[in-house]
């Protein structure tokens, strides 16, 4: 008579727990590395999202116009009427970069100098109230802000803020008229807008030839399913004009702007997955150590008895809690360290720095990856141990 | 004959080394009667090992026969002969080879995992075992915190609380002191006498030998000398 199958009980789970701390030293290590990789991963990650978050909160049904040599060029601000007669254009806006600076360098934060009587008739998605939006456009010196760049420095509605041109030379400052809210999470606030007439005003008043000149414009259509004709009926209005456009959607339009960045996205992508790689070799060869040294015991077991299949469990069951412990650890690291990064002045560049769930799962993944890639070679070997060899191993 | 419990015939056994077979045994013909306590004996690499681990099931001969209890584990796939260890062979090792990470009482407890017993009954189990090796007081200690003669003690205990037929010990007394020794070699002889197990027992020390009823000499892989001791009865 056969006896019973074996038990996977709690006895093997503590088994198992109390042979992962046995090399205390070697295990502790080996977690921190995981606990660094899958932080590391993780944040990687968090960096390439945010990268793109600006981009899918864009409105389908918007396009943008520059100018088709370079973004740097202008175009004449009277486009804006032929733009607003092509068929299918429902409203035009337009907008400019600032590119000031607040006191010092490292308060960086994105400043457009806007259409102020249409752009925000445009974006729905930056929440504000009426009363506010009507104070901004009555004050040539009126600001609109987002509410975690107000946050970031405190201000109110009726403060000053004075920025330093470097585009646009001199002393600027701007009395904020109102705050706006994201109507989502995906809703970037972290802008500073104000109305474009105010520079307009002092070009034309120092330097004539600069004004009157648009940086982009900001184009709504009536039917987001047309918008790629319509964005070619717009450019063929200026072919062979003195600044030929280019027209695209406006994600098209942000892809473009993180195109730009697209070494560093792909760069970044690699290296997150290069640490996670050499953690696993990392936690395979602690795997290896493991189960080198304890091939008398998986002898001695499969001696009494035990199946080649348990010992192999024996072996994974270690490799997945070692993983498990350091990317546990490291998962819930990664959410405090992240926060800390969106709050801190090198996190502001980034819209909306937030560990998604899919970067946690995909953490995860990882962990369960490493736990058995590590096991793979040990636990066959350890498994396939002849008991005489592994039993010679002894003292 | 019903008295026999292992039966060996022409047993031959090689390793290879470097490509070349190196034959470690040859044409073994033994029989052991149920209830002996045997002593194997010989000078270092006469094969007493290897003889010995082909008895318990954890190697395999290269021809001959080799029946236990009526059935040839020759013929045995490596799961069955795996499942028939755990219900007939007791382990007794030299280096007592105890899980460091478990107490006595879970090293004790270990292979009746494999049984279909309860949690209290195992528990009753391994507490009466222990207590037959007089390690009653011991049971939550690591094998780091027993001497050598208590850590082969909850070895015995490991390999008795099966109840299984025989009893195969590869130099259990070569790791001790000469106290230790003692205890051990007395507690096998009271297993054998006192509970009928089968005993198989390399050894190097003759005085060890003695506690056998039975001396079995082996040189260079075979057999030389057969007696039965007269110093134990
Ligand atoms: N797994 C193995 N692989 C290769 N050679 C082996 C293996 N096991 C034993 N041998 C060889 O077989 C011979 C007999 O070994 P065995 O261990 O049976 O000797 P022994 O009589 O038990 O010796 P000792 O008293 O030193 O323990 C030796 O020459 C040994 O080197
Ligand atoms: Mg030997």
């Amino acid at each position: 008579m056969r006896p019973a199958r074996q038990r996977i009980d709690v006895y093997f789970l503590k088994l198992i727990f109390k042979n992962v701390f046995r090399a205390k030293l070697r295990s502790s290590l080996t977690i921190i590395g995981l606990v660094i990789a899958i932080m590391a991963f993780g944040l990687l990650q968090t960096v390439v999202d945010a990268w793109f978050a600006g981009a899918n909160a864009s409105s389908a049904a918007r396009m943008v116009t520059r100018n088709a040599i370079s973004l740097v060029f202008p175009m004449p601000s009277y486009y804006r009427d032929r733009i607003k007669a092509v068929p299918g254009v429902k409203a035009v806006a337009h907008s400019q970069w600032f590119g000031g600076i607040y006191i010092e360098p490292k308060n960086f934060f994105p400043q457009f100098a806007v259409d102020h009587e249409n752009f925000f008739e445009m974006y729905p998605e930056f929440l504000m109230t009426p009363e506010e939006l009507l104070a901004f456009k009555r004050d040539r010196q009126g600001a609109v802000v987002g509410r975690k760049l107000a946050d970031q420095f405190g201000w109110k509605v009726g403060d000053v803020v004075p920025i330093r041109g470097t585009i646009f030379p001199g002393e600027w400052r701007f009395t904020i008229r109102a705050i706006f809210d994201g109507k989502d999470e995906t809703t970037i606030t972290r802008q500073f807008y104000f109305q474009w007439e105010y520079i307009n005003e002092y070009l034309k008043k120092r330097f004539p030839r600069r004004a009157d000149q648009i940086g982009v414009f900001n184009i709504e259509v009536t039917d987001p399913g047309r918008i790629a004709d319509i964005a070619k009926a717009v450019d063929a209005e200026f072919k062979n004009s003195l600044a030929e456009t280019l027209t695209e959607t406006e994600k098209a339009f942000q892809l473009g702007f993180v195109a730009q960045s697209e070494a560093i996205v792909v760069a970044i992508r690699v290296v997150s997955f290069v640490v996670v790689f050499i953690i696993m070799a990392v936690v395979a060869n602690t795997m290896a150590m493991t189960a080198r040294e304890r091939l008398a015991e998986y002898a001695t077991l499969k001696a009494l008895g035990f199946s080649p299949k348990f010992v192999a469990a024996l072996v994974y069951g270690e490799a997945l809690m070692l993983s498990s412990i350091g990317a546990g650890i490291g998962i819930l690291l990664t959410l405090p360290v992240a926060s800390g990064f969106a709050n801190s002045p090198a996190g502001a560049i980034f819209a909306a720095f937030k560990v998604s769930s899919d970067t946690v799962l995909m953490q995860m993944a990882c962990a369960l990856v490493v736990g058995l890639v590590a096991a793979l070679v040990p636990g066959w070997r350890s498994a396939r141990i002849r008991i005489v060899d592994g039993l010679r191993h002894v003292g | 004959m019903a008295n026999t419990l292992v039966e060996i015939k022409h047993l031959a056994k090689s390793y290879t080394r470097g490509g070349q077979a190196v034959p470690v045994l040859y044409d073994i013909t033994l029989d052991i009667a149920r209830g002996d306590f045997i002593s194997l004996m010989g000078p270092s690499g006469s094969g007493k090992s290897t003889l010995l681990n082909l008895i318990a099931g954890i190697d395999k001969p290269d021809s001959g026969i080799l029946r236990i209890d009526g059935e040839d584990i020759t013929k045995l796939s490596e799961g069955e002969l795996a499942d028939w260890r755990a219900s007939n062979i007791g382990f007794i090792f030299q280096f007592y080879n105890l899980m460091p990470v478990l107490t006595a009482f879970e090293n004790v407890e270990l292979p009746l995992l494999l049984t279909n017993l309860s949690k209290s009954e195992r528990r009753e189990r391994v507490e009466m075992t222990l207590a037959l090796v007089g390690l009653a007081e011991r049971m939550e200690h690591y094998p780091n915190e027993l001497s050598g003669g208590q850590q082969q003690r909850v070895a015995i205990a490991r390999a008795i609380v099966t109840d299984p037929t025989i009893l195969v010990c590869d130099e259990p007394t070569g790791d001790l002191d000469k106290q230790s020794a003692a205890d051990v070699l007395a507690m096998l002889k009271q297993l054998n006498e006192e509970m009928g197990k089968t005993i198989i027992m390399v050894t190097h020390d003759a005085h060890a030998a003695e506690a056998a009823r039975r001396l079995v000499h082996l040189e260079k892989g075979e057999l030389i000398g057969d007696a039965t001791s007269t110093a134990a009865h």
